[in-house]
């Protein structure tokens, strides 16, 4: 076996240095009746070439975005990612290090934890940002339990915008807890209507997500001073991370927790994971955070140096008082994240913001000039936004793909009373050819 | 650095090399500089302010810096290289099983057919991925003894909590709300953590004297309000529970369930299976078990394997064969929900099942034989001169103290940073709690006998070294780029970003 170092005379060498007679005999510490007395019922190992051969057999049998115009996006993006990511994520030193226990021999990892919480503070317009959660449901889910914690309260509000996957995971994360989850309504614009009654002095948070499922920019000052003057926290959720770099941040806008999701930044779509969840807060809440932190320190010599820090919050040292359960998680999607933000850089970044809402425009425009479709919602739009059409999605979406298209996302399982419709999304990979012949197939006038 | 302190070259350990200071990103670049090239758009430009409003557009970034593509790949191949790694050495964190990553694992995900698919398209459009997904389902099943398996949960920490969740979801459903869960001194923080996140009492168990929970300790609290145990077997110490037969009968009369932690399974694959134990729910580590990559913290995946009377409460979806076609199934009437986005960490999924395929029946078994004839070599080979506080046979890791150094004053800290002088990542450290000053080591099946030599000589070095100068050993390490850090400082005045001036 490839992986597996050891030849017959060394085994034999280290079971007479150990005093036992056969590997078998190792596992007598293993009482006898659990001893599996057969082989597994799995096919024998193989080599390179096989598995190779019988994984692209595999892959191949998916539908995938480097043979076809993508248009689906709710909540994870078909944004391009530069080579340089790959090549640096590659690295040994990055790929097969672990937890950076050990500082000294782990600079590396540590400096880029400091360098993302930074750019995600700068981001979200929050203070401080933790090293990463798994994903952008979960990071929502824990924003909800730190609210919980700091206000000492029951219950959560959630604003009819959220994702609904985020919404499932956040119910999930809840029922440990025995909180209550109230859920808000959708407004005639496609944005969340406001949930004035829904608060109390129970509640705890109210979640709003910018912009919200539908593709809808919330109105953010608006729910964090609703949120605020029922001594709840607002926490914005953010699925699509590159409008951070257009939109004012949730945490300018009153936000108390800024959470949501990365993958935007380089990462694959990769069939939904592994992506980058992230939580930004304010300082004076730094305690109750869940998740790592890296913070400079100095070494013997006062040369500045990164560490792990504030390690009191969490599981290994607090066990069931710590602030979550999570140890440390998305590491080298943390630095793929980090590597695109460098590499675009303070203009780079806008500059594909702009181009994404451009292409959304123009692909807006051409939706409202073309016969049998239309924009339901006029609450201003990011990247995404929802086509109305003249019949049953599944069938639209199968025009798309005859034309080469994956062409959004079919709302009937979660937005049924919009009728037929699309979530339809369009990233700097969107070219206008692409977007031409999508809205003629979604009108029908394809082929 | 001269020979003085620490002159520990021989072959094969750490010797002095090139590092480059580097600064912060931040501290780098020059206005106007760029790392990418968009290409020309091709649509009309749009005025953000005029179309969104001006309050909904915002001001330069100034957290985001200014940097040309080479600028980029310096900065990070410059840190990579003052991290240690797996591809370096020998990395014998207890209980994390930091094996070896086959690259054929990294190349196959990021084929497009994995890599470029969205996990929203329908199931007809992604055949393939879920085929990959049932098939690593069952392999796990199989390994594990259980009936059903969740890839859903994102780390071990969250397939924890998915499996205490069944668990409080099982007992509510009956109408037999239970309060409080059983968990043994040396478990892993996670383990109380995630019980807390279900709003359980947790009841810490003693281990015995010999290292193993035994029968009586379990029964003495075990009572009809105790929803579960929480188990690691392998245990902390590396010991086999040898009584976990007679625990799980005690804890399944009184109605509760167990819960087996799978963070210590490489020491059992295909020679005892935890289903067949009498544990009903359990995590696996793929990071750690089936060799996904730590990534320098993750990303890792944590399945949740369960017994058949646990299956309706599995996380949605699940992955299923439907004939000769493979489907996501949310027929689960009592599932505690989703816990994920999507379905999981799934590269990590397609990296192990590459492992599983590349391994098979034949090379678990071997790995797990040699993790476990590793453990108990190193054992062998320092036990003369280390403190061994459960001197029996190991599995797949041993524990040592500092308590034969506690003359010279020198502590498991001190060992452990001196090992970085010789060129290895310490073990985990003052882990298991129930050892004082321990240092928990795990080899894996990658290292070879002259690997093992080599780190057990060290070992034996440092002993040495603490004798006859132990100033060398507390003020370790000497080789690294930084000395030791103030971590005290770091957390009473924390600094977490860099600020713009």
């Amino acid at each position: 076996m490839r992986f597996i170092p050891h030849t017959e005379d060394e085994v034999q060498a280290m079971l007479e240095a150990i005093g036992a007679s056969s590997v078998d005999d190792l596992f007598r510490c293993i009482p006898e009746k659990l001893h599996l007395e057969r082989e597994l019922d799995l096919p024998l190992g193989a080599g390179e070439q096989t598995v190779l051969s019988e994984l692209s057999a595999l892959a191949k049998r998916n539908t995938d975005a480097s043979g076809h115009d993508w248009f689906l996006g709710a909540g994870t993006y078909p944004h391009f990612s530069p080579a340089v990511i790959d090549t640096v994520a590659s690295r040994s030193e990055f790929l097969t290090a672990y937890t950076p226990y050990q500082p000294e021999m782990s600079q590396g990892t540590l400096q880029t934890i400091f360098e993302w919480q930074t750019m995600t503070a700068g981001l979200t317009g929050m203070e401080v940002s933790n090293a990463s959660m798994y994903d952008g449901a979960s990071a929502t889910a824990e924003a909800a339990l730190m609210a919980l914690r700091i206000t000492r309260r029951n219950k959560v509000v959630v604003a009819a915008g959220l994702h609904p996957h985020y919404r499932d995971v956040l119910a999930t994360y809840l029922s440990g807890l025995g909180c209550e989850l109230v859920e808000g309504e959708r407004a005639g614009d496609g944005r969340s209507a406001p949930v004035d009654g829904l608060i109390d002095g129970d509640t705890a948070c109210v979640i709003v997500q910018q912009p919200n499922f539908f593709g809808c920019l919330e109105d953010v000052v608006g729910w964090a001073e609703t949120a605020h003057a029922a001594g709840a926290l607002l926490v914005a959720s953010v699925a699509e991370a590159l409008s951070l770099a257009l939109l004012t941040p949730p945490g300018e806008q009153g936000a108390d927790v800024v959470c949501g999701e990365a993958q935007s930044f380089g990462l694959p779509m990769g069939f939904g994971g592994p992506h980058l969840g992230f939580l930004a807060a304010r300082q004076s809440h730094v305690r109750q955070m869940p998740g790592r932190l890296a913070g400079e320190t100095v070494d013997g010599e006062g040369r500045r140096g990164f560490v792990l820090t504030l390690s009191t919050r969490e599981q290994h040292i607090r066990r069931e008082r710590a602030t979550s359960n999570i140890c440390t998680n998305q590491g080298l999607c943390l630095l793929m994240a980090t590597v695109y933000l460098a590499l675009h850089g303070r203009h780079g970044l806008r500059a594909l913001a702009e181009a994404n809402l451009a292409k959304a425009e123009y692909a807006k425009a051409r939706v409202r000039e073309t016969p049998g479709l239309s924009l339901p919602f006029s609450a201003p739009t990011f990247n995404e936004f929802v086509v109305g059409l003249p019949g049953p999605a599944a069938e639209a979406l199968g025009r798309a793909l005859d034309a080469g298209a994956v062409g959004g996302l079919d709302l009937s399982a979660y937005a049924p009373d919009l009728g037929d419709a699309l979530l339809v999304c369009t990233t700097e990979r969107a070219s206008r050819q692409a977007i031409d012949r999508l809205v003629a197939a979604l009108a029908g006038g394809a082929r | 650095m001269s020979s003085a302190p620490g002159s520990v070259e021989s072959l094969g350990h750490a010797t002095r090399g090139l590092a480059w200071e580097e600064p912060l990103l931040f501290e780098r670049g020059r206005p106007g500089r760029k790392g990418v090239d968009l290409d020309p758009l091709d649509v009309p430009e749009v005025d953000p302010k005029q179309l969104l409003g001006e309050a909904a557009v915002r001001e330069e970034i100034p957290e985001l810096p200014e940097l040309s593509e080479v600028d980029v790949i310096r900065h990070f191949t410059r840190l990579s290289t003052w991290n240690y790694a797996v591809d370096l050495g020998l990395y014998p964190l207890g209980s994390c099983t930091m094996k070896y990553n086959p690259r054929l694992n990294e190349k196959v995900a990021r084929l497009p057919g994995f890599a470029e698919i969205h996990p929203l398209q329908p199931p007809e459009q992604s055949q393939g991925i879920l085929e990959l997904m049932v098939r690593l389902e069952e392999a796990l099943a199989e390994i594990s003894g259980l009936d059903r398996v969740s890839l859903q949960p994102a780390a071990g920490a969250q397939g924890e909590l998915a499996g205490i969740m069944m668990i409080r979801a099982y007992h509510e459903q009956r109408g037999d709300p239970r309060k409080k869960v059983l968990i043994p001194d040396s478990a892993h923080g996670t383990n109380p953590a995630s019980a807390a996140l279900n709003d359980f009492e947790c009841v810490p168990i003693p281990s015995g004297a010999d290292g193993v929970l035994h029968p009586e300790s379990v029964a003495e609290v075990m009572g009809p309000d105790v929803a579960g145990l929480m188990l690691t077997n392998p245990n902390t110490l590396g010991l086999f529970e040898e009584h976990i037969v007679r625990i799980c009968e005690i804890v399944h009369e009184q109605g509760g369930l167990v819960y087996g932690d799978g963070a210590n399974l490489n020491a059992l694959m295909g020679r005892s299976r935890p289903g067949d134990m009498g544990i009903d729910v359990m995590h696996f580590n793929l990071h750690k078990t089936f060799s996904t990559p730590h990534g320098g913290g993750g990303p890792g995946a944590g399945p949740v394997g369960v017994k058949n009377i646990l299956a309706p409460y599995l996380p949605i979806p699940v992955a299923r064969r439907d004939g000769d076609r493979f489907a996501l199934d949310y027929e689960f009437p009592h599932s505690i929900g989703r816990l994920h986005g999507s379905f999981g960490n799934v590269g990590m999924l397609v990296r192990a099942w590459a492992y599983v395929r590349s391994l098979g029946r034949d090379g678990l078994r071997q790995c797990s034989d040699m993790a476990v004839l590793n453990a108990n070599y190193l054992l062998a080979r320092l036990r003369e001169r280390w403190h061994v506080p459960y001197d029996r046979p190991v599995m797949h890791e041993c524990v040592l103290s500092d308590k034969l150094l506690e003359d010279c004053k020198v502590t498991t800290l001190d060992v452990a940073k001196r090992l970085i002088d010789y060129g290895y990542h310490p073990p985990t450290i003052y882990f298991p709690l129930v050892v004082h000053g321990a240092l928990m080591i795990e080899p894996t099946e990658s290292e070879s006998l002259e690997g093992l030599d080599r780190f057990a000589e060290a070992l034996l070095s440092i002993e040495r070294e603490a004798r006859e100068d132990p100033d060398v050993v507390r003020s370790a390490p000497h080789r690294t780029p930084r000395s030791r850090l103030d971590e005290t400082r770091a957390a009473r005045k924390p600094i977490l970003r860099w600020q713009p001036s």
